[in-house]
């Protein structure tokens, strides 16, 4: 099981610091990493390796938590403990910092940019989720505060191809929202997980989201729209999303990231014993019921906790790892042909 | 993550008149441990000497003496790299349980090497909300944006510091 994922390169990102978050640029060139360091550096290939090709400080005052892309790869947005968001612009010469986002009380979690590219979600430990709108001008302003949530928000998360929202909290749930008559409602929350739910991440289609937490759990939701064949009830024109698996037994800490490839279908999680795991969902399919098994583990990935997994956007089997130890790992992955 | 400490002395002691216990002897020193060619692996007693001389935030006393750390409840797996410490606060309603608890973490993060698992509980059944501390105090990001707040982390140095 071992071959299955193999290590390419590791990098000191953050050293003396941890590295929190890891963004690919939408073309799969580029990867952002943030950190305790309160800077955001991009990484790109050099030879047979990465290396450094910016480092984005002077715009935080405190732990960056995590980073985003905008769709177009033009803007980077990076959340603070500071209470504040950056977002920074390409230019000729680097990144520019071109607006900070305000408004939050204290520690903003995360932001995601909506597939369009006009929308940007943040959320904090204020219990709030903020939606943005960007315009021509790249002015942002606040067109929504969702207070669903009862506890600190850990993630946000925008569907692939539609105008749904996703929240992760430590009130133990994930909360859907999307916009209805000019206001961004919550249509939906998932319950389930026994402790604070550290992330989401939708599938490729954006029809089953997972979600992984302190419980040590993965589960795996699938929507069913009304009048579904298969007869699960929804209320009003809501769909509603079910829980069709969990995977438990296989970590042995938090688990604080998941990333479900767009590309290929394998599902990675980042978990506080160290370890990175990458799971195949077995076939034939079965949508109701579907079962995904263990295709990777490596048990020391990191010499400590390792807080994010991300897949290349172009590459398939291309993952990127970051940890408490504040080493960046890249990882290519091949699925077993047992699986 | 949690309230102000104690600050000048003006409100009231929560617990007035808590029972105060002896403290332990200096550890033995075993020949092993005098064998240089030997690695000593890290056990119950060393991790409860980190621990025992922490201030409590309230009293001029420490939490050994207080008797809300002993070495009964600290488990030490070296070979795991996981250490697991239990504390006992002095009264089931004592609103600094987040903030020694903390200390307790921050002074075991500090001093053990990187690679350990430091899991920080309060006894079962000791405190009104142990459920909601425990859970603070598990959550990582938190404890992290807890101590960059700068007078939060004055207070926990606080009880960090050697009494003079």
């Amino acid at each position: 099981m071992k071959e299955a994922l193999s290590l390419l390169c590791r990098l000191p990102a953050h050293p003396d610091s941890r590295c929190w978050y890891l963004a690919w640029s939408p073309g799969g060139s580029l990867l952002a990493s943030c950190g305790g360091d309160r800077v955001v550096r991009l990484w790109g290939r050099e030879g047979p390796g990465w290396a450094c090709r910016a480092v984005l400080g002077e715009g935080h005052q405190r732990t960056v938590r995590k980073v985003a892309w905008s769709p177009c790869g033009t803007y980077l947005a990076s959340a603070s403990f500071d209470a504040t968001t950056c977002i920074w612009k390409k230019q000729p010469d680097g990144f520019e910092c071109v607006t900070t986002l305000e408004g939050h009380e204290n520690e903003v979690k995360s932001v995601a940019w909506a597939p369009s590219g006009n929308l940007l979600a943040t959320c904090s430990r204020d219990k709030s989720v903020w939606v943005w709108e960007v315009d021509e001008e790249e002015e942002y302003e606040c067109v929504s505060v969702l207070n669903s949530h009862t506890q600190d928000v850990k993630h946000v998360v925008w569907h692939p191809n539609q105008e749904l929202l996703a929240s992760a909290s430590y009130d133990d749930t994930v909360k859907l929202y999307h916009e209805e008559e000019d206001d961004w409602v919550c249509c939906a929350t998932l319950e389930g997980h026994e402790s604070t739910v550290w992330s989401v991440a939708f599938d490729g289609s954006g029809e089953r989201l997972a979600s992984c937490s302190d419980d040590k759990t993965v589960r795996i939701w699938r929507r069913y729209k009304p009048g579904n064949e298969e007869g699960v009830a929804c209320s009003g024109t809501d769909p509603t999303w079910k829980c069709v698996c969990n995977l438990s037994g296989f970590h042995t800490r938090t688990i604080y990231d998941v990333a479900w490839c767009h590309l290929t279908g394998a599902l990675a999680t980042a978990c506080g014993d160290d370890a990175i795991r990458v799971f195949e969902e077995s076939s034939p399919a079965a949508p109701q019921q579907p079962t995904f098994s263990l295709a990777a583990h490596v048990a020391r990935a990191h010499s400590q906790d390792v807080n994010c997994v991300a897949w290349n956007p172009k590459e398939p089997g291309l993952l990127a790892s970051c940890s408490d130890d504040g080493e960046i790992a890249f990882w290519k992955y091949q699925r077993p042909e047992v699986c | 993550m949690v309230g102000p400490g104690p600050g000048g002395g003006a409100a009231p002691l929560e617990n007035a008149n808590p029972l105060i216990y002896r403290r332990s002897g200096e550890r033995p020193v075993t020949a092993r441990e005098e064998d240089d060619e030997l690695p000593d692996s890290i056990d119950d007693r060393e991790i409860f000497d980190l621990i025992r001389s922490i201030n409590d935030p309230e009293h001029p006393l420490t939490l050994e003496e207080l008797n809300v750390v002993e070495q009964v409840r600290v488990k030490v797996n070296d070979a795991e790299s996981t250490v697991a410490v239990e504390f006992t606060p002095t009264i089931p309603h004592c609103s600094m349980a987040t903030l020694i608890g903390l200390s307790i973490k921050v002074k075991l993060i500090r001093s053990l090497p990187e690679r350990f698992k430091v899991d920080v509980h309060i006894t079962p059944g000791t405190h009104a909300s142990e459920h909601a501390v425990n859970k603070q105090l598990a959550d990582k990001e938190r404890v992290a944006a807890a101590l960059e707040n700068s007078h939060l982390l004055e207070v926990v140095n606080q009880c960090l510091s050697a009494r003079s």
